[in-house]
């Protein structure tokens, strides 16, 4: 009972067909399909366990890292399928960011933390590696905080400073598509709105890709709503639709706390 | 007697039995010591360290060719057999964690590690010592980076194991290749517990006899030319501790004492370094 494909979409960034995923012989995910609309915030929502950090693993093949897990089906990006095992992993990567629940910083200063991976792709001048760092910490609203300190630790900085920095780290590389997996749920409600914040400044320029447990968060933040139930996507659409007047009844329970 | 009485009864023989046995550790170690200390101060002077082994039946002498052929010795060892080490580690935590071959080089290493020091003496002998003619500096480190290096990977791979998923994930999200992931994020999150291995795999080998006797056998005068026979202080110690010279076996005590001193250098700046780093 997959949810009937929203009207295609021409500005679509990642079109998913028919996906399903296992781990070893369970099916994580079953019959999925949407798009991602390009330059817009589209947040997964559903209980816990339901599949969503697993639907966004497969947009950056995370799930690679580990042998036994395994997707079919397609996700076309730039007309390419991105499942297909002849695609570049790390140049996937390097075009779709990610930024995890826990704060991840590298063990190294800030500044490297986002040097890091704009080395691996580009190679810039001492001067212009400076120019994008502040430029990424601007744009992660960490600049002032950390400004005086670049030649510090990341591990120097507070929980909702780290996780800024590893939004700085992923768009200093400056992806298309910057996945978020629950990107506040570790912190506290100033840094929050620091982050969400931010990912209303981000989005004129970035798609983005966030799931997150808060549903006020999702109402907030973004264009499109994907409520998810057990593996399947159970409904797709503007968020405003999706959370005014649901079409399935199980979303409706989902959303008016009636379980989950 | 009642239940409670009876486990306060077994607890207090508990106790008194552990006591006994950690004094007759601690008694045994104190007097090893002792007996280390009072007789090596006796033998250090000026001329310990700027004087070379004694002939027989000479007056005197030091401990200088020994001692620079030990430091020579040790060091290349140690400059082989740290890059081997990690990369052998990083490979079987990063890359090969399900392969065979990484499974077949686990287990070597795992023999390696407890194989008796004269076996690899005998086999460097063997295998260059036999073949290219002589006895020498160079066969002596090779022996000794055969003892460090599986100390080294075990070390390298453990430590590695212990780094989070969560974090290589986040370098591999930024789209870097596994070797970038290994060498620049994962290795350096546990860098200061890999740096104690490769000290602790150091002191190990300083003491080691067996291997160095078969190998960079012995020189009883100055030389840093690494293809000929060294001296070295293990086996100036055994040599000099079972000579009849009452001045040989002060030497002895005087270089077992150096010996002691630096492996426990070493394991405090170990710890220090172990420390300080897994605090943050
Ligand atoms: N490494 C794994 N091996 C096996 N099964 C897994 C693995 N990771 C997740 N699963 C299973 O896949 C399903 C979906 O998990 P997923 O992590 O995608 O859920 P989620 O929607 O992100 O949940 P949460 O909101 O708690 O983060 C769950 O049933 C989970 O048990
Ligand atoms: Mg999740």
């Amino acid at each position: 009972m997959s949810a009937a494909l929203p009207a295609a979409n021409a500005n679509a960034i990642l079109s998913v067909r028919d996906l399903n995923f296992y781990y070893g012989d369970f099916r994580g995910l079953t019959n999925i399909s949407l798009d991602i609309a390009k330059s817009k915030v589209t947040a997964f929502i559903g209980p816990s366990g339901c599949g969503k950090s697993t639907l966004l693993r497969t947009f950056n093949r995370m799930y690679d890292l580990y042998p036994g897990q395994r997707a079919e089906g397609q996700i076309n990006f730039h007309g390419k399928n991105l499942l297909d095992r002849k695609q570049d992993v790390n140049l996937v990567r390097a075009k779709i960011g990610m930024v995890f629940q826990k704060p991840t910083p590298f063990p190294m200063t800030i500044y490297e933390n986002i040097a890091f991976g704009v080395r691996l792709y580009e190679r810039l001048s001492r001067s212009a590696m400076d120019e994008r760092v502040e430029w990424a910490l601007h744009q992660a609203a960490l600049w002032d905080e950390t400004k005086d300190k670049l030649q510090q630790s990341g591990f120097s900085l507070s929980g909702g400073q780290q996780q800024r920095l590893c939004i700085a780290r992923t768009i200093a590389v400056k992806p298309e598509v910057v996945l978020l997996d629950e990107p506040t749920s570790a912190l506290d409600p100033i840094s929050t709105g620091k982050i969400e914040e931010l990912i209303n400044e981000l989005k004129s320029e970035y798609t983005i890709a966030i799931v997150t447990h808060n549903m006020q968060q999702a109402g907030r933040i973004s264009d499109f709503t994907a409520f998810m139930y057990v593996g399947e996507l159970v409904e797709f659409g503007r968020t405003e639709e999706l959370f005014i007047k649901p079409k399935k009844k199980q979303t409706e329970d989902y959303i008016t706390g009636r379980f989950g | 007697m009642n239940l409670y009485s009876r486990r306060i009864l077994t607890n207090r023989i508990g106790v008194a039995l552990s006591m006994t046995a950690m004094a007759f550790g601690l008694l045994a170690l104190l007097w090893i010591l002792w007996t280390l200390f009072y007789n090596g101060f006796a033998a250090l002077s000026l001329d310990f360290f700027t004087r070379d082994t004694p002939a027989p039946g000479t007056e005197g002498g030091g401990l200088r060719n020994a001692i620079v052929g030990s430091l020579m010795i040790v060091g290349v060892s140690a400059l082989v057999s740290t890059p081997i080490g990690i990369l052998a580690g990083i490979y079987l935590a990063e890359f090969g964690a399900t392969s065979k071959f990484a499974a077949v080089t686990r287990f070597v290493t795992d023999v390696m590690l407890s194989a008796p020091s004269i076996v690899v003496g005998l086999f460097v002998y063997a295998l260059a010592v036999a073949t290219l003619g002589g006895f020498s500096g160079w066969a002596g480190s090779l022996a000794l980076s055969l003892i460090a290096i599986p100390v080294v990977v075990r070390t390298t791979e453990n430590m590695l194991l212990l780094v989070p998923n969560s974090l290589r994930e986040a370098a591999f999200a930024v789209g870097a290749p596994r070797w970038q992931v290994s060498l620049k994020v994962t290795l350096r999150a546990v860098s200061s517990g890999v740096v104690t291995g490769i000290l602790l795999a150091i002191a190990r080998v300083t003491g080691e006899t067996a291997p160095l006797l078969f190998t960079a056998l012995n020189n009883q005068f100055y030389s840093t030319d690494m293809s000929e026979p060294m001296g070295n202080l293990p086996v100036v110690i055994f040599q000099f501790a079972m000579s009849p010279y009452d001045n040989w076996v002060k030497l002895a005590w005087g270089g077992a004492l150096l010996i002691a001193l630096m492996v426990l250098a070493i394991n405090i700046i170990a710890r220090a370094i172990f420390r300080k780093k897994s605090s943050v």
